[in-house]
């Protein structure tokens, strides 16, 4: 236990200083919010305010965007620089490493929700969720699934180089299609269908219903089997092919 | 004592055999140099020692264990300088040293091990503004933390200018002072030469030489060489004392000068030449 505090402590100052992961990754998000809430916060979303609808949406953007993309780039940056390989030279447990990397891409999540939503109070009178309990399950939730995503993703990623660009490529579309910005029935069919396949889709589903409609996560167990499972395929991946060395090349 | 001890270790890549058997023994407190060309199998053969490479064949035993089963009791026995020296950047020197540190159950202290590697100045200061000399001895350091009885140095000085390279070989030499195993791979024979106390000549995953730099200009004769009647002679000789007197005391009785006389021991580059081309 005191050599995961000892770790989880240097991962969280490893991310702290990270300027990349901290703005791309953290900030961008806020940023948005309040770019996005300011443009269409007051106009009306199926049924909801705009920026209570945002809100929700834009959990789920950071979910995607600290847990899914931060976590596979510096994942893979670490493993193609020969990071890992040392970690795993020493007699740091690598399940103990993994787990205060998790559990600070956690930490770093559910801080990145606590100012959306204090930002949605002060800047656009969103009013604070009702259903803590329920909305703190499906934060956990999202994190494990798109985590072992990320973990996943890592497998599919070959080069440092390549890192940003691939994890982009797959999860900015991802954060479009599956409604983080506006209200995915506006889109065509095809999209929908694409939609309708995404993790993030039901996450974000299921994060509305929690903080707008008042629902409780069990309430959803549709929604939640669907993240759990595309999180246990992830799981599954990242078993079996994890790579802690760089590529030979 | 023997820290380490290979037996017929053997292992292929697709078709390519990098190792054809090689056995070596290393004492406890020893510098032990594997010199050779790149490609000879070197960094197969201390990684499979470290432990991140399984074998093919043959017998491996690392301060008791055998690496393919390692422990994390094990790898705190053993520091590990890798060939390429990826750190986190954004963490100072101390910073470094201390995270590291934390993975051990009895650590060295960690301003102890910054004047070891001779950081003093450097202790806060990021990683990533450290020049290649610097990182290196950060990266000794990082090994040396955990107070290991056995340092594993790949290629530890290639790529330096030849004032870092010195600095390196002063920080591997305390490292020996302390008391410590080292296993050292090099292509740089004076590096070999400079600092280890036996040497196994490495080529096409077989090993071709052991013995001490000493012993390894010793075996090759020496060689004299002169002109007679127009023609060059070459004498090799393991007793070149008696041989030259001999030559020299027939040449002045007859009254003659022997014409281009040379007399000189093939230099260790020579036989490492010779032995790996």
């Amino acid at each position: 236990m005191t050599l995961f505090v000892h770790e989880l402590r240097g991962q969280l100052k490893l991310y702290r200083r990270s300027k990349e992961l901290a703005f791309f990754t953290f900030l961008l998000p806020l940023l948005l919010f309040v770019l996005i809430g300011s443009q269409y916060g007051n106009d009306k979303i199926g049924g909801v305010r705009g920026a209570d609808f945002l809100e929700a949406g834009m959990i789920g953007y950071g979910l995607v965007s600290t847990a899914f993309a931060g976590l596979a780039i510096f994942l893979v940056i670490r493993r193609e620089s020969g990071i890992l390989k040392r970690v795993r030279g020493t007699p740091l447990p690598a399940s103990t490493y993994l787990a205060a990397v998790l559990v600070s891409t956690l930490i770093a999540f559910v801080l990145n929700s606590a100012c959306l939503i204090v930002i949605g109070r002060g800047a656009f009178d969103v009013p604070f969720p009702e259903r803590w309990f329920s909305l703190v399950l499906t934060l956990f939730l999202g994190a494990a699934a798109f985590a072992a995503l990320g973990l996943a993703m890592t497998v599919i990623v070959r080069s440092a180089e390549g890192a940003s660009a691939t994890v982009n490529a797959i999860y900015l579309p991802m954060v479009f299609i599956s409604g983080s910005f506006f209200s995915p029935h506006s889109f065509p069919p095809y999209l929908r269908a694409i939609a309708n396949v995404l993790p993030l889709t039901y996450f974000i589903k299921l994060t509305r219903d929690v903080m707008l409609h008042g629902q409780q996560v069990w309430d959803n167990w549709d929604d939640v089997a669907v993240v759990a499972a595309w999180g246990v395929f992830g799981a599954i991946v990242a078993i079996w092919r994890f790579r802690w060395e760089p590529a030979e090349r | 004592m023997t820290a380490v001890a290979v037996g017929d270790l053997r292992k292929s890549y697709g078709g390519h055999e990098a190792l054809r058997g090689i056995s070596f023994e290393i004492r406890e407190g020893e510098v032990f140099s594997l010199l050779g060309p790149n490609g000879a199998g070197k960094t197969t053969t201390i990684e499979i020692l470290e432990g991140y490479r399984h074998r093919d064949g043959g017998e491996v035993s690392v301060l008791g264990v055998d690496p393919a089963r390692a422990s994390n009791a094990w790898r705190g026995r053993i520091g590990v300088v890798l060939q390429s020296s990826a750190m986190y950047e954004t963490l100072t020197v101390r910073e470094s040293l201390a995270l590291f540190a934390g993975y051990h159950e009895r650590p060295r202290p960690v301003d102890e091990v910054v004047s070891v590697v001779g950081l003093e100045e450097k202790k806060d200061s990021l990683v990533r503004k450290l020049s290649g000399g610097q990182r290196r001895r950060l990266d000794f350091g990082l090994a040396l933390v955990g107070d290991p009885e056995l340092i594993f140095l790949d290629e530890p000085t290639t790529g330096f200018d030849p004032a870092a390279r010195r600095n390196a070989w002063q920080t591997i030499r305390s490292l020996r002072e302390l008391g410590k195993t080292i296993l050292l791979t090099t292509h740089y024979l004076d590096e070999a030469e400079q600092l280890a106390d036996r040497v196994a000549v490495l080529r096409d995953g077989r090993i071709v030489a052991t013995g001490t730099p000493a012993d390894l200009t010793r075996t090759p004769a020496t060689e004299i060489r002169y002109r007679e009647n127009g023609q060059e002679v070459v004498v090799r000789t393991e007793t070149p004392t008696r041989v030259l007197a001999e030559l020299t005391a027939r040449a002045a009785d007859e009254g003659r000068e022997l014409e281009g006389l040379e007399v000189r021991r093939p230099s260790l580059e020579e036989v490492y030449l010779e032995l790996t081309e």
